[in-house]
């Protein structure tokens, strides 16, 4: 298991207990000009964290042991909540009389920002372990650069949410570790998940126009910038976990960050949105 | 039937908590996923605790009585609680 | 109730001085603890009440997580995964207290697969609108809690301790369901028929879960001299009937029994007695979703065999690496 960066800094307690209020001041939502990017950037991380919250969540009542059913349980738990506080505050900075719910629930798959690796169905144990371990070190990444965030709403839910992300990368490498180095039959399946996830993990680090505007206020890394922490998070791992680094190309399949999804992401969103879209307007 | 997890004992100090205190039980392949599978079932994650887990097979006891124990779920998760949802006084205890 | 119709396990033979002084102590409410001397009947029908009531919680996350993937905000769908995430918890709290008699979780499970061993048969009604989470979390959570509150002073120590820590977890689960009614039976006509609906539909599998009356049970008898079941499935009926009905009232909606009355005389309701046949009917396996529900169980504990087998195998493997190091540097 990677040994993980401190998280302890003096800040992160007291910013993370800021973020559930929402009200620092931040320069940054009263920024005309970078809203547009703003605002999709910030799709980009609540709508990931939607879309992987819902499909580990369809793992409810079906998980291979009750622990594993409740650990599940709360991994999807934590990715809601992350998803409120993102979608929220995309929400303000559009500042067109949105709400996180009307941003989850009433967009079409072409306005969805998340990355592809998290709208594939979630296949067996193995590919959603797997994912989950390749996308909680890109987050953990991630969120550990928000941390000195120039705006500081950013900044209180990204150490809000790294307290609990910490913990769901130890459980993924952890699990990756032991299921890779299981059996055969788990040691195959850790592989075939891998070979399945490779081609979409290279879409995390891909620096566009968007990415670049928010880097430019100092909101957030470039995506490239994440990719050499990734990479030995994920080698280390998968060493010790008695699986190799693929070969294939990791950047094959992309365009979620920009509303170009899988066919996966249709389904899901007809699923979830159900009751938003057949009954419009109504209170629940 | 293929080889069951063992069964482990899980003892828990809470933040302000004295001693560990006996929770309740879980299966787990090996002591540290024990530890993590406590955390998710005992603590819902509320930070600050310190958990000891025992392989219940390598507890010797006499004849136990201890009381059982309570833990509140995490702090955030406010939906968890009774008092989040307002029923009106009209409806009675529920 | 979700252990109906257990089975109690007492003979009729004279008591033998051990299970007498077995019988004194519970009437002295003294907790009875594993490993103490008990009768085989107490630990046989504890098994099997124990593990009818876990196998329906685990069951019993189905029905409603069937909706957690179409819940129709984000507050909504947190707040039903945890509902859910917890019945899980409750199953595993409740298998813990069945092993200290001496089964195997495992091996309850595969008594529950293989359909030897029951759960409530309330879960084998399928949830068909949103409205449905509102009915199951008000009727069928308030019917749980009647039965649970009272299980808290039960003989048996772990099954008690379960129980304590079930009911102060589940408080929130029936009135998160009566919020969901009451934003479903204030909302649009659609809502307020869905609302209707679910009540309709949910009133008498409700009632069912108390199981038959009781007067004529023998079983019965005796698992109350053993305090594992605390009141008579009638006196629990009776009183969910009457905390109920002003629940319904008080959201508009009305409650699908033309007999139902208030007795001035009886200080309660009278009401119709539910199906009985449907209720056998749906316990030997006919009910709409028996099948359904046991082969989604089933499933995901076959399909999830190699990943059981893959950890053991690493703990396995990793503690003859340790043993090994160990030696090693000795």
């Amino acid at each position: 298991m990677p040994s993980l960066p401190d998280m302890n800094t003096p800040n992160v307690e007291e910013l993370a207990a800021r973020a559930a209020k929402g009200q620092s001041h931040d320069p940054h939502l009263e920024n005309v000009e970078l809203k547009p990017a703003f605002f999709d950037w910030l799709c980009r991380m609540g709508d990931s964290t939607l879309i992987l919250g819902h499909r580990v969540s369809e793992w409810c009542g079906k998980a291979p042991a009750l622990e594993e059913d409740i650990a599940l349980a709360n991994t999807a738990l934590d990715l809601i909540g992350h998803t409120q506080m993102w979608l929220g505050l995309a929400a303000e900075v559009e500042d067109a009389g949105r709400d996180a719910d009307r941003l989850a629930y009433l967009r079409d798959a072409m306005k969805f920002r998340n990355l592809l690796i998290v709208e594939l169905p979630k296949g067996d144990m193995a590919q959603t372990v797997m994912r989950q371990f390749l996308f909680d070190a890109w987050h953990h990444a991630m969120l550990t650069r928000l941390l000195s965030s120039t705006s500081p709403r950013v900044a209180e839910i990204a150490a809000k949410a790294l307290k609990e992300v910490t913990y769901h990368l130890e459980r993924s490498s952890d699990l990756v570790i032991r299921l890779g180095d299981g059996t055969e039959e788990s040691n195959r399946r850790m592989r075939h998940a891998l070979d399945i996830l490779w081609p979409y993990t290279g879409e995390m680090f891909m620096t566009d126009s968007v990415d670049e505007a928010v880097a430019a206020e100092g909101i957030a890394p470039r995506a490239d910038e994440l990719r050499t922490e990734w990479v030995e998070t994920v080698r280390e791992v998968l060493d010790e976990a008695t699986l190799d680094l693929p070969k294939a190309k990791a950047d094959a399949q992309k365009g979620g960050k920009s509303g170009r999804h899988t066919e996966h992401l249709g389904f899901l969103l007809a699923e979830m949105q159900f009751l938003q879209r057949a009954y419009p307007g109504a209170e629940w | 039937m293929s080889k069951e997890w063992p069964l482990w004992e899980i003892f828990i100090r809470g933040q302000h908590g004295l001693n560990h205190r006996h929770v309740g039980s879980l299966h787990a392949p090996d002591a540290e996923m024990a530890v993590s599978n406590a955390r998710d079932v005992y603590t819902r994650r509320k930070e600050g605790v310190s958990i000891w887990v025992v392989r219940s097979a390598d507890i010797t006891a006499s004849s136990p009585s201890d009381k059982g124990p309570l833990f509140d779920p995490a702090e955030d998760k406010v939906y968890r609680h009774p008092t989040f949802y307002d029923i009106p006084d009209e409806v009675g205890h529920m | 109730m979700y252990a109906q119709m257990v089975k109690s396990e007492g003979g009729d033979a004279e008591a033998t001085p051990e299970e007498l002084a077995f019988q004194a102590r519970i009437d002295r409410d003294e907790k009875i603890e594993p490993k103490e001397w008990m009768p085989e009947g107490y630990r046989k029908t504890l098994i099997r009440q124990i593990g009818q009531h876990a196998h329906s919680e685990i069951v019993g996350q189905l029905p409603e997580g069937n909706w957690i993937t179409r819940a129709p905000t984000l507050e909504r769908k947190a707040i039903l995964l945890a509902k859910v995430q917890d019945e899980a918890g409750h199953g595993l709290y409740l298998y813990s207290a069945a092993e200290t008699l001496g089964v195997s979780r495992d091996e309850l499970l595969e008594k529950l697969h293989s359909g030897e061993m029951k759960y409530s048969s309330i879960f084998n009604y399928p949830t068909l609108t949103w409205a449905d989470m509102g009915a199951v979390g008000w009727l069928v959570d308030g019917a749980a809690i009647m039965n649970q509150v009272p299980l808290q002073r039960t003989s048996y120590g772990p099954y008690s301790r379960a129980m304590i820590r079930i009911c102060k977890e589940e408080s929130f689960h029936q009135r998160q369901g009566y919020h969901i009614m009451m934003k479903m039976a204030r909302g649009t006509p659609e809502q307020k028929e869905m609302a209707q609906d679910a009540l309709n539909r949910f009133w008498f599998p409700s009632l069912m879960m108390f199981g038959p009356s009781d007067k004529d049970s023998v079983h019965s008898e005796k698992s109350m001299a053993w305090k594992i079941k605390i009141n008579t499935n009638d006196e629990l009926r009776q009183r969910f009937v009457n905390e109920t009905v002003p629940q319904a009232e008080f959201l508009g909606l009305t409650v699908p029994d033309p007999e139902l009355a208030w007795n001035e005389e009886k200080q309660g309701y009278d009401f119709s007695e539910p199906d009985w046949a449907e209720f056998f009917d749906v316990i030997k396996g006919n009910g709409p979703c028996n099948r359904e529900r046991l082969a989604t169980r089933k499933d995901a504990w076959d399909e999830g065999a190699w990943f059981r087998d893959g950890l053991t195998a690493h703990a396995e493997k990793s503690a003859k690496r340790r043993a090994a190091a160990r030696h090693a540097a000795e």
